[in-house]
């Protein structure tokens, strides 16, 4: 199994540490609920130094790019960054990724840590466009420094003016004395903040640093569990939960990132799935019968019928609800319907509701 | 850990205290913190006689859900209706605030088998 360059710290402030994707990560410090309210209301930081990172250098990067993903990478600009997915060939997903635009002919592009090997493989064997690759997952840090406080806490840190960079951009500085920090106004859980992209033998400096900053508020470290109903409260999708090998982009709602203003891996089928139409999506429901909804749970109809599965579940420290998300038959994803769980042999009634569960 | 010597132990990582023939049962230190903040228990075998090792109930906490076994054989006399609106309580007061479930043994003798607090001490390391 493989640290990050903080699994000491983590383990030195008694966090609870689990295997994920192969790295000892932590899952929890004091407490989800607690850490999750801390992202919501003032700053926390995540080590979140597993995910995966490529960079795509060459004039026909962004060739390979538009190949392998499913968004339209010509819209990206210098210090602009985008969600995308890379279809595979039987009508599912590879991953999820940002997709960033260094400059012209070089860009980063983020992946799932379950993912690394897979993707490299199958960027790889669609490069027939030589361009130069080069996973950097092993020597980069990313820290996710989240909550209404997070760009407080970190203007403290650099000269760059953080409150200039739009969601979805970002910008290389000088960050806690590091030169070409990659300062990204992106995250993974709807209360703003940065992700920080940093070479692991100054992380730990960074890490440090960033905590110091942030003491005013009342930073603290905050785990894989918080990461998780944090998402999930606003419907972000996780890979290998929501989307997978077997789901289509059109079923996820992943359709916004779906552009065939160019041609990539399977775009023709997807096109016609798009026209005929998909039989089941992805829907949020909330629990209206005491109950909380686990990945794997069967959903039915009122009648006991088999209508879908639940992907992603939990009880939203939030809102105090418990919600989920979950593919249901198509007569059953307007919002409003009444679906129902099967939870130990018991019917527990829910409703299909929009997202985001929660509004910042 | 917390594991006060006067309770028994399971495998399961469920205490009880025993008076007579009646045994009060919870979850350990250790378990309330595998499972993380917790939600609610549902235990709806109130007045059932169940065998040992059979569900009584369920704890559903943020992240996981966990089946509750009964540690010995016994009537359920008894919920801690406490934990419908203080189900914290498990986490912050496991052996006391926390319990579950209060249980007419059927047959005292199935306490033998149960563990000291030396034993799950040595089990949970």
């Amino acid at each position: 199994m493989k640290n990050t360059a903080l699994s000491h710290i983590h383990e030195s402030l008694g966090a609870k540490m689990v295997p994920f994707a192969g790295y000892n990560m932590p899952v929890q410090y004091e407490g989800v609920n607690a850490e999750h309210e801390t992202v919501r209301t003032g700053v926390g930081v995540f080590d979140v130094s597993h995910m995966g990172e490529f960079i795509l250098r060459g004039p026909k990067a962004l060739d390979l790019i538009q190949k392998v993903t499913s968004n339209d990478a010509t819209k990206l600009f210098d210090g602009r960054a985008q969600y995308s997915c890379m279809p595979n060939n039987d009508g599912g997903i590879v991953d999820d990724l940002l997709v960033y635009r260094i400059s012209e002919e070089e860009y980063l592009l983020v992946v799932n840590a379950s993912n690394i090997d897979k993707d490299w493989d199958w960027i790889k064997s669609h490069n027939t466009f030589g361009v130069e690759m080069s996973d950097i997952s092993d020597s980069m840090s990313l820290l996710a420094v989240q909550g209404p406080k997070a760009t407080e806490t970190l203007q403290k840190l650099t000269d760059v003016n953080l409150s200039e960079v739009k969601y979805y951009h970002f910008t290389k500085g000088t960050f806690a004395g590091v030169d070409n920090v990659i300062l990204s106004a992106t995250g993974y859980t709807g209360s703003g903040g940065f992700e920080l992209y940093i070479p692991n033998d100054v992380t730990e400096e960074v890490w440090k640093k960033v905590f110091e900053a942030g003491e005013e508020f009342g930073i603290k470290p905050i785990g894989l569990a918080a990461r998780d109903t944090l998402r999930l409260e606003m419907g972000f999708c996780l890979y290998g939960n929501d989307i997978d090998d077997t789901t289509s982009p059109f079923e996820a709602g992943l359709g916004w990132i779906t552009k065939f203003t160019k041609d990539f891996v399977n775009s023709e089928n997807l096109a016609k799935q798009k026209e005929a139409g998909v039989s089941k999506k992805l829907v949020a429901f909330e629990m209206i019968d005491r109950g909380i909804p686990r990945h794997d749970y069967v959903i039915v109809d009122a009648a006991g019928n088999n209508i879908g599965r639940v992907t992603s579940g939990t009880q939203s420290p939030s809102l105090k609800k418990a919600i989920g998300l979950g593919y249901v038959n198509n007569e059953f994803t307007a919002v409003g319907s009444e679906i129902f769980l099967d939870i130990r042999n018991k019917s527990v009634k829910a409703q299909v509701v929009k997202l985001p569960f929660y509004k910042a | 850990m917390n594991i006060p010597s006067e309770l028994k132990y399971t495998k399961d990582h469920e205490w009880l205290k025993v008076d007579g023939d009646i045994a009060t049962i919870g979850i350990t230190d250790f378990a309330q913190g595998e499972l993380g903040d917790i939600v609610y228990v549902e235990v709806e075998t109130l007045d059932e006689t169940l065998d040992a090792e059979e569900v009584f109930g369920t704890v559903e906490a943020v992240k996981t859900v966990s089946d509750l076994f009964m540690p010995v054989s016994g009537e359920i006399i008894e919920f801690n209706e406490e934990l419908e609106s203080a189900p914290e309580s498990v986490n912050s007061d496991p052996y006391g605030a926390g319990w579950m479930i209060k249980v007419k043994l059927s047959d005292v003798s199935q306490l033998d088998a149960l563990m000291s607090a030396d034993d799950y001490k040595a089990l949970v390391g």
